[in-house]
């Protein structure tokens, strides 16, 4: 049936563009483009007196615009940073970078280690077993009605109170625990490292070809190859042989107490701790909700027709459920690592230095505050743009596929 | 063969039913669930044994006070690590809940947190949210009260920055008082939940606020503690929720591509950049905004930060619920000839809002718990006043207690939300026959 806009059974808003503007009230679309101007006059000269004031104001209280104060040295002292950072020397620029990779940082981690927990708790959740079911549910309520600063101020204090280096906890003196945060053994770098993380990925490669060719292999005949020889060899051996070719050398920088403090080895600071841990328990009991629910909304026919096809469990688990399963748990799931990344920002209540922490101590020795948080927002938008874009790319990658 | 009924009656084998077919199934079912329940045996009793020494056996109540009224807690040091040292709450519970207000007048914020409870409880009655006497009259009364409510605030304000004439000012002040009074009392009629939230949040106003009725007027900086936390989440959610079924029918417009896309914008920028950025935007660049000589009231600034953030989340929830309703029921309306505003708010919205209260009230515990976010930008809600509470040197070393008493607090009003969201959700399941 060929659909025109003369067709009296389609009247109404589609149709009404090719039939004109009538200048009354009675047409519709008069009346939304009336409406429009309106509603977009009232949105634009709201943003104009606000800019209008705001310029006033400036001006009143002579402040400069502009993003030239990213070129002056910060002078903001920087507790861990990825790279070399002198207050006395780089500039504001360089510390709200810093900023941005400590956000990334515990971003990164805290999504990984709370997919992992929530995953663990989600299962646990639907277990046969009365005991932990109950458990994990409880963890799950109680986790969630508490307000995520709070845990973090809760957990800060809790490393705080934490012995003194000097009766640090330690692990076969190699690891330490003490209010200072954890130290932990650090591997030297070789250049032997280097060609035997070349061989790593080469192994890798060498992986994801030959499951490839399985795969095409065993439509044809129906038999798979296997697949583990070529994966231990080449992730494992491989890397291992090349190690061993250059001497296998080894040499680790282990942390010593001098004085009242640690020297060398690997810190991770209380106050990154402190966020990891409350983003980590607080996000994993919202992931192990979704993770639940995905797993249940399989429906039980889908084991049975599985079993009945007479497919192991492991394969059942991998090849049927988790694919129906992950369509329902990949969106929220999304809006989880959202909320993650944004809640790090909660870092500058305990002092961690991240991106919202770095950006106020410049605010507040510039006086620069529209431009600081225009740059903290642009960070967020970015970042959260990117988690959705990649998501909505796995997403629509995992979809059902519909006729 | 025998009839089912006059079979005798045997009991399932012991082994089928009771509690050790119970425990067998659930406890003990395999040697791993055995193992399992075993290890989170000993670790459960471990846990509540050394919750009960710490938090009961070994805790300590109460501490001496000097002449001065410092405490003396060495009692409390004595017993740290294997005590709670619960004096703290004893001494602090005051400064924590109500804040710094005037301490032989806490009874007013004490009364307007039970106004808040109670308003809470009321709302979540069922049937009380249906329209109250059906007529025309008394519909445009109440709707003519509050426009004029409206009114006279913008043009107080306005006024305020343009410098009207006293005469003037009086006059719209007392048109203002009538027109509040006529719309909580018109509203009451015509719609009994709304009004009943008009009048309750009223009062808790002038409770806090004082300086009528014989109350001594309170300065708002002297607010603090729970009565903050629940203004803070109340007022922004009954402003943000209008304010969101709004941006929902403007981002689904077909017909307003204008309109459309500055909801877009709206619902998006506020949803990619986390609440702390727009506090902060509220704290300092709000003041920019604001024509010189405006002094806008750090409360109210982040109210406003609250309320368009919250409203941008509540947006997509509601957007959720009118994309969930059949496209037939719009159509009918239209069918019907009805206008926009009479399909929308007969037929489409009472429809959709209902499929979505459940995550409507998940997200309102969302942002019950975010309020506590204003620490950060020094407003003193009941978080704030636990950190200030601990910042007091005697009592400096017992952390724990105070934050254990602070999450007991957001528990029970969260607990209480979700317990109400989940039983509606199984109530709307089975409507639906699932």
């Amino acid at each position: 049936m060929s659909v025109t806009s003369s067709d009296p059974r389609i009247a109404g808003a589609r149709a009404a563009p090719k039939r004109g503007i009538r200048f009354s009230w009675s047409d519709p679309l008069f009346r939304a483009i009336i409406w429009q101007i309106v509603i977009v006059g009232i949105v634009v000269g709201i943003g104009w007196y606000l800019v209008h004031n705001t310029m006033q104001n400036l001006a009143a209280r002579r402040i400069a615009t502009g993003f030239d104060f990213l070129d002056r040295v910060a002078g903001i002292p920087i507790g861990e940073s990825m790279i070399a950072y002198d207050s006395s020397v780089h500039t504001y620029g360089r510390a709200l970078v810093i900023g941005v990779l400590n956000t990334l940082q515990v971003s990164v981690v805290g999504i990984i280690l709370a997919t992992i927990i929530g995953t663990l708790v989600g299962i646990g959740r639907l277990s046969s077993n009365w005991l932990l079911a109950r458990l994990t549910a409880f963890y799950v309520e109680v986790i969630r009605d508490i307000p995520l600063l709070l845990q973090l101020l809760f957990w800060y204090t809790m490393l705080q109170g934490l012995p003194p280096p000097r009766q640090a906890w330690s692990i076969g003196d190699t690891a330490f625990l003490s209010n200072r945060g954890i130290k932990l053994p650090l591997l030297e770098w070789q250049t032997a490292y280097g060609f035997a993380l070349l061989g790593l990925a080469a192994g890798i490669a060498a992986t994801i070809w030959w499951s490839r060719r399985a795969s095409r292999v065993q439509e044809q005949t129906g038999v798979r190859p296997s697949v583990w020889p070529v994966a231990i060899g080449g992730m494992v051996v491989l890397p291992l042989a090349i190690w061993a070719l250059f001497g296998a050398p080894l040499v680790l920088d282990i942390p010593a107490l001098r004085g009242f403090n640690f020297q060398g080895g690997g810190t991770i600071s209380p106050e990154f701790s402190a966020l990891l841990i409350g983003l980590v328990t607080y996000t994993a009991g919202f992931i192990a909700e979704i993770v639940r629910s995905g797993i249940q909304a399989v429906p039980n026919g889908q084991w049975e027709a599985a079993r009945a096809l007479g497919l192991r469990h492991g394969v059942i688990l991998r090849q049927i459920i988790l694919p129906q399963a992950l369509r329902v748990i990949i969106p929220p799931m999304t809006s989880q690592y959202l909320n993650l990344t944004k809640n790090s920002s909660l870092a500058v209540a305990i002092g961690f230095q991240d991106i919202v922490s770095i950006a106020n101590t410049t605010l507040n020795q510039t006086g620069q505050a529209i431009e600081v948080i225009a740059i903290i927002m642009a960070v967020y938008l970015t970042i959260s743009l990117s988690i959705s874009l990649f998501m909505n790319w796995y997403n629509a990658r995992i979809a059902l596929v519909e006729r | 063969m025998t009839d089912a009924t006059t079979a005798p009656r045997v009991r399932p084998p012991a082994s089928v039913v009771g509690p050790w077919a119970w425990l067998r199934a659930n406890l003990f079912k395999s040697w791993l669930s055995t193992a399992t329940t075993l290890v989170l045996v000993y670790l459960i009793g471990r846990g509540l044994l050394g919750l009960i020494d710490w938090g009961f056996v070994n805790a300590v109540w109460g501490v001496p006070y000097n002449a001065q009224g410092v405490p003396d807690t060495a009692s409390c040091h004595a017993a740290k690590g294997q005590g709670a040292c619960w004096a703290i709450i004893a001494d602090k519970y005051r400064l924590i809940l109500f804040g710094r207000f005037p301490f032989d007048e806490q009874w007013r914020p004490a009364v307007a947190v039970v106004l808040f409870i109670a308003l809470y409880v009321f709302s979540a009655i069922k049937g009380v949210w249906r329209k109250g006497i059906d007529s025309p009259l008394l519909r445009t009364a109440a709707a003519i009260a509050v426009v004029t409510v409206l009114a006279t605030n913008v043009v107080g304000w306005l006024g305020g920055i343009l410098g009207l004439p006293t005469v003037l000012g009086d006059i719209l002040h007392l048109i203002d008082i009538v027109a509040r009074y006529a719309s909580g009392v018109l509203l009451l009629f015509v719609w009994p939940a709304i009004g009943v939230w008009v009048v309750v949040l009223s009062a808790i106003f002038v409770l806090m606020a004082g300086g009528v009725y014989g109350l001594s007027p309170v300065a708002v900086d002297s607010w603090g503690g729970l009565p903050i936390t629940l203004i803070l989440a109340t007022f922004g959610l009954a402003f943000a929720f209008p304010l969101s079924i709004l941006v929902a029918l403007g981002r689904r417009s077909t017909q307003m591509p204008a309109v459309k896309m500055i909801c877009v914008l709206y619902v998006e920028l506020i949803r990619g950049v986390p609440l702390i950025s727009v506090l902060f935007m509220a704290s300092v660049m709000f003041p920019l905004f604001m024509p010189p000589g405006v002094n806008v009231d750090k409360l109210l600034r982040a109210q406003i930060a609250v309320i368009l953030f919250a409203a941008a989340y509540l947006a997509e929830v509601v957007r959720g619920g009118l994309q969930a309703l059949p496209k037939g029921q719009a159509e009918a309306a239209d069918a019907l000839g009805m206008t926009y505003w009479q399909k929308t708010g007969l037929i489409v919205l009472p429809q959709a809002l209902r499929l979505v209260i459940p995550p409507l009230v998940n997200t309102f515990i969302g942002f019950f718990k975010d309020t506590s976010l204003v620490l950060i930008i020094g407003l003193f809600d009941l978080l704030t006043m636990g950190k200030i509470a601990l910042s007091d040197p005697p009592w400096q070393a017992f952390p724990t207690e105070v934050y254990i008493v602070l999450a007991l607090i957001y528990i029970s009003f969260c607990f209480a939300m979700s317990k109400y969201s989940r039983g509606l959700e199984r109530e709307l399941n089975q409507a639906r026959g699932r």
